[in-house]
């Protein structure tokens, strides 16, 4: 036994009291912006609340107005993005964790989509400008669509890929081992298995790209009427955000802080759903 | 549950339980007429060889023990009667291994034809995710076409015949997940047993379960033997004395020696047999 007052035991005392202090002090610098940011936008997003926002198309300078063609057009891309990126991703990751397991093309492809996973949006954007934009001779929703599906897609696979090379391969075996063709033991065992872990990195994904701005900006660009139609350019809340929040008007301004609002409510609504599904999972 | 007394419709030979000092050893009048016939099968992970020139018959309708000691090439032997290590790029096993004629190693064999004919069950329950119900008819749904009430059927007897039915006959369609270890265990013989397969192969099932739920999994085998032809990989020479009519004793990839439970177990006619049945290695 150590004396309590001996020299070696308040030493002891003191580091930890630092090192104590100084990690404390660093989560409250880090989440004090967080908290700052968060209500900020809740103070004057609430402000600009009103059912206006949901009834009428975002206003011409000078006159006031609603953000319901940007929430449309915001719903229709991400739409369409998780459309064209979750099946390709899920496949893709399918082919990576069950058929390609560790030959070299499968870590090559692993590889590759790390790299597509970092990828600036910019970039992406710029991309799919010269790729779907250039061609066609115009903005659209859809080469919005399509960006976005690009930022998502790496999302997917690789958290397909992982969820499904976590699951004991005895699984596996067991289900071959009943005399079942490899498909089936994908689709009827695999996917069961996997689903909470797959429908997690998905509903991430989807938090990742409702507020990317930048490939939108080159894609989708925005509208300031009432659009369906995809092959348009189409109003989305973060790009209404962008350029309203720089505009020397109060309406726009006030309507900025209501987009901003909505948006940081629907990502928190997607990461709420995502970690009560990995909870489910990690109970199972 | 302990129908080991001779059932006359069943067929099964007349036996009967006999205390041979500590551990108690079935006798049986013989050994039936091989189900599976191994020959000269060897084997090799990559350059590795794991099994040196077996020869060894699985009687029909009996269980064969394979016993010896961690890395001995008994588990590795049941891998390849199921043609399971075809999954493996690196894996692959030569000889021939007869069954009803038909050599299984040889390359124009429908695998998943073969494995509705030989069952396996895991060492850890591997349980599907998904209902009980829908874990048995999962693998009967592969080889059959059956209406709804042949299926519920199905499972109501496979889940009999695997003493799981009376626990589990009220929730059907809960969660297989749900259940016990020993019960999942026993869900998965009964998964296996429902596609009526010729052969079952049991790789050490019982080795992460209570005392209770091995006790029921091993009547369960004696059982289940008046249908199936079972073998049975375990590290417990009990078990083996208990289940198996038939033992054969592995050492580092070769198969020492082979015979009927009894004698194995009461006058073994190789050394380093009687060293393991004795317990000074293994």
């Amino acid at each position: 036994m150590i004396p309590p007052t001996s020299r070696l035991l308040r030493r002891r005392r003191v580091t930890n009291a630092v090192a104590l202090t100084l990690s404390g002090a660093a989560a409250v610098f880090a989440l004090f912006w967080l908290v700052w940011i968060l209500l900020t936008t809740i103070y004057n997003g609430f402000a600009a609340l009103s059912p206006r926002l949901f009834t009428q198309m975002t206003p011409p300078p000078g006159s006031e107005g609603g953000l319901l063609n940007a929430i449309f057009g915001s719903g229709a891309i991400i739409f369409f993005a998780v459309l064209i990126g979750a099946p390709i991703g899920i496949l893709a990751g399918t082919y990576l964790a069950e058929y390609g397991k560790m030959r070299p093309i499968a870590e090559i492809i692993r590889f590759v989509n790390d790299i597509l996973l970092s990828a600036p949006s910019i970039v992406i954007g710029l991309f799919v400008y010269t790729l779907v934009v250039g061609p066609s001779g115009h903005f659209s929703a859809w080469a919005g669509a399509v960006s976005l599906a690009l930022i998502l897609l790496p999302v997917v696979v690789r958290t397909t890929d992982e969820t499904m090379r976590l699951i004991p391969n005895q699984l596996r075996e067991a289900a071959l081992a009943l005399g079942a063709p490899q498909w089936r033991v994908v689709t009827q065992v695999m996917y069961p298995a996997a689903r909470s872990g797959m429908l997690t990195g998905l509903l991430l994904g989807i938090a990742r790209i409702s507020g990317e701005t930048a490939p939108l900006l080159f894609t989708a660009l925005n509208n300031q009427y009432w659009s369906t139609d995809l092959s348009q350019p189409m109003a989305n809340i973060p790009v209404v955000i962008f350029q309203f929040a720089l505009s020397p008007y109060d309406a726009w301004h006030s309507l900025a802080w209501a987009g901003a609002l909505l948006m940081t409510l629907f990502v928190l609504m997607v990461s709420v759903g995502a970690r009560f599904f990995l909870r489910a999972r990690n109970q199972s | 549950m302990t129908q080991v007394t001779t059932d006359a419709a069943s067929g099964a030979p007349a036996e009967q339980r006999q205390d041979r000092g500590s551990v108690q050893v079935r006798a049986t009048s013989g050994l039936n007429a091989p189900k599976m016939a191994i020959r000269n099968v060897e084997f090799f992970y990559g350059a590795n060889k794991a099994l040196k020139g077996i020869t060894l018959d699985l009687p029909d309708r009996q269980v064969t023990g394979m016993i010896g000691p961690s890395g001995c090439g008994k588990s590795t032997l049941l891998r390849v009667l199921n043609r399971m290590y075809d999954l493996y790029p690196n894996q692959r096993a030569t000889g021939e291994v007869v069954m009803d004629g038909q050599n299984i190693l040889a390359p124009g064999i429908d695998l998943n034809q073969l494995r509705s004919r030989i069952g396996m069950v895991f060492q850890k329950p591997t349980p599907f995710p998904m209902s009980i119900h829908d874990n048995i008819a999962f693998g009967v749904k592969l080889h059959e076409r059956l209406s709804k009430s042949a299926m519920d059927e199905r499972v109501e007897w496979s889940l009999t015949r695997a003493a799981l039915w009376a626990e589990v006959k009220d929730r059907l369609s809960a969660s297989a997940m749900g259940l016990s270890g020993g019960q999942q265990q026993r869900l998965c013989i009964a998964r296996t047993i429902a596609t009526r397969p010729d052969v079952i192969l049991l790789d050490e099932p019982t080795s992460a379960l209570d005392p209770i739920s091995t006790l029921k999994i091993e009547e369960l085998i004696d059982e289940l033997k008046r249908d199936f032809t079972i073998a049975i990989v375990t590290h417990n020479m009990q078990q083996a004395a208990r289940c198996a009519d038939q033992v054969a004793f592995f050492f580092l990839g070769e198969m020492v020696e082979v015979g009927p439970a009894a004698r194995i177990f009461t006058a073994p006619r190789e050394k380093r047999t009687q060293e393991y049945i004795t317990g000074r290695f293994g």
